[in-house]
C-alpha cells in the first residue's frame, strides 16, 4: 500500500521553525511506523532524525506523536492508521532536532524520587531480601515501565508547568514505594506531596490512555494520593 | 523561558496542597447539592418573576436559608478560587505576575466574602 508521511522537521542550525516533510512510501500494512521512518531515512532523506534502538517496544526510545496521539513506532502497525500518518515530536520538552527532544527535565524528576532500592538494613549474612508473592502484586503495574516519557509529554500540566513531577516520575516513586522491601517511602512522599508533587495532577488520564505499557498510571498517582491523605 | 522563572520548591513538610486537594473533593460534593437546590428553588419552583426584595426578605426569616446561601456562597467562592490559584500555578511562569495573579485571587475572595457575609449576617427585613 501507498502512504504518505507527514514528519515534523527542524534543524536548529538552520529552521527559525519547524515544518512538515512529507514523503510517499510503499509499504506493507503490517509494516510498523519505525519500519517505515527507518525506509524514508535509509532510502529518501538521511538527514531525518530519531531516536530508536530496540525496536521491538522494549527500550522506549522512540517514543512520539502519530497522528496526534503519543506512541512507540516499533509498536504501531501502519494499517491500523490508513494512509495518511502525521508524526510529530513528543510535547512540552524543547525539540533537539526533527523527532529527537530533550529529556533532560524528565530524567530529572525521575532521578529527584530516588526511583531505586532504598535499604540499609542488612538482611543477614547469605541471605536475600523475601517478598511474598502478594506484596510484589502491591506494585507490579508499575514496574513495566520503560521510561518512554509518552505519559509525561502527553499530560497537558507538563506542558505549561514546568515543575511538575510528572507522571513518568511519580510511577517510578510508586514502584519503589509500595515495595514491602524498601524503607525510602518517606522520603519519596514528601516530595511528592509537595506542589509540584502529585497534587498538580488533574485525573485527565492523558498518561494512561499514553503508556504503551498498559500502566495504569492514574491510578498509580491515585494511590499515592490517598496515601498521602490516609498515612496507609 | 524568562530567566525570572519560579522553580521546584525543596519539600517543606507542608500539607497546604493535601489539604487543598482534599478540600476541592468536600467541596465539591457539597456544591452539588447547594447549587443544584438553589437552582430548583430560584429557577425551578420559583420563576424570575417571582423573586423580588419580598421574595428574599420571606426566605431570610429562616436561620436555615441564611445559612444556607451563605454556605453556597463561600463554598463557590474558595472552590472555584482555589481552582484559579492551581491555574495561575500551572500557566503564570514569571514571579512577578504570579504575585498579581494571587493578589488578584486573595482581593477577590476577602471583597465577595466580606461583602457576602455582611448582607446575609446584617440583613434585616423593613
Amino acid at each position: 500500500m501507498e502512504v504518505q508521511f507527514r514528519i515534523e522537521r527542524f534543524n536548529p542550525d538552520q529552521d527559525t521553525r519547524p515544518w512538515f516533510g512529507e514523503y510517499t512510501l510503499e509499504v506493507e500494512p503490517t509494516d510498523r511506523v519505525l519500519d517505515a521512518l527507518n525506509e524514508i531515512k535509509w532510502k529518501q532523506d538521511g538527514t531525518l532524525t530519531f531516536r530508536r534502538s530496540c525496536a521491538h517496544g522494549v527500550c522506549g526510545s522512540d517514543a512520539m506523536r502519530i497522528n496526534g496521539r503519543n506512541r512507540l513506532a516499533c509498536k504501531e502497525l501502519i494499517r491500523d492508521y490508513g494512509d495518511k500518518i502525521t508524526i510529530e515530536p513528543m510535547l512540552g520538552y524543547r525539540v533537539i532536532k526533527d523527532l529527537v527532544v530533550d529529556m533532560e527535565d524528565f530524567f530529572d524528576s525521575y532521578r529527584t524520587l530516588q526511583p531505586y532500592l532504598v535499604n540499609d538494613e542488612n538482611p543477614g549474612a547469605g541471605r536475600e531480601r523475601l517478598q511474598s508473592p502478594e506484596d510484589r502484586e502491591v506494585f507490579d503495574d508499575t514496574t513495566k515501565c520503560i521510561m518512554c516519557g509518552a505519559c509525561t509529554t502527553a499530560c497537558p500540566i507538563t506542558w505549561t508547568n514546568k515543575d511538575f513531577l510528572g507522571p513518568a516520575a511519580i510511577v517510578n516513586a510508586h514502584r519503589f514505594i509500595y515495595d514491602s522491601r524498601d524503607k525510602g517511602a518517606n522520603e519519596r512522599l514528601e516530595v511528592l506531596n509537595s506542589k509540584s508533587g502529585v497534587w498538580r495532577c488533574r485525573t485527565i488520564f492523558n498518561c494512561t490512555e499514553a503508556c504503551p505499557r498498559g500502566i495504569e498510571v492514574t491510578r498509580a498517582i491515585e494511590q499515592v494520593k490517598r496515601t498521602l491523605l490516609t498515612g496507609e | 523561558m524568562s530567566s525570572n522563572r519560579v522553580g521546584r520548591e525543596k519539600p517543606v513538610g507542608s500539607n497546604f496542597e493535601l489539604y487543598s486537594w482534599y478540600f476541592f473533593r468536600i467541596s465539591g460534593i457539597m456544591l452539588v447539592f447547594l447549587a443544584v437546590i438553589h437552582v430548583m428553588v430560584m429557577h425551578v419552583f420559583n420563576t424570575a418573576f417571582d423573586i423580588d426584595y419580598d421574595f428574599v426578605a420571606a426566605r431570610w426569616e429562616s436561620p436555615f436559608w441564611r445559612m444556607f446561601d451563605w454556605l453556597l456562597l463561600i463554598m463557590a467562592l474558595t472552590h472555584g478560587l482555589n481552582g484559579a490559584r492551581i491555574a495561575v500555578d500551572d500557566y503564570v511562569q514569571s514571579a512577578g505576575w504570579r504575585v498579581v495573579g494571587y493578589s488578584a485571587i486573595l482581593i477577590a475572595l476577602l471583597i465577595f466574602g466580606v461583602m457576602g457575609t455582611l448582607a446575609i449576617v446584617t440583613f434585616e427585613p423593613q
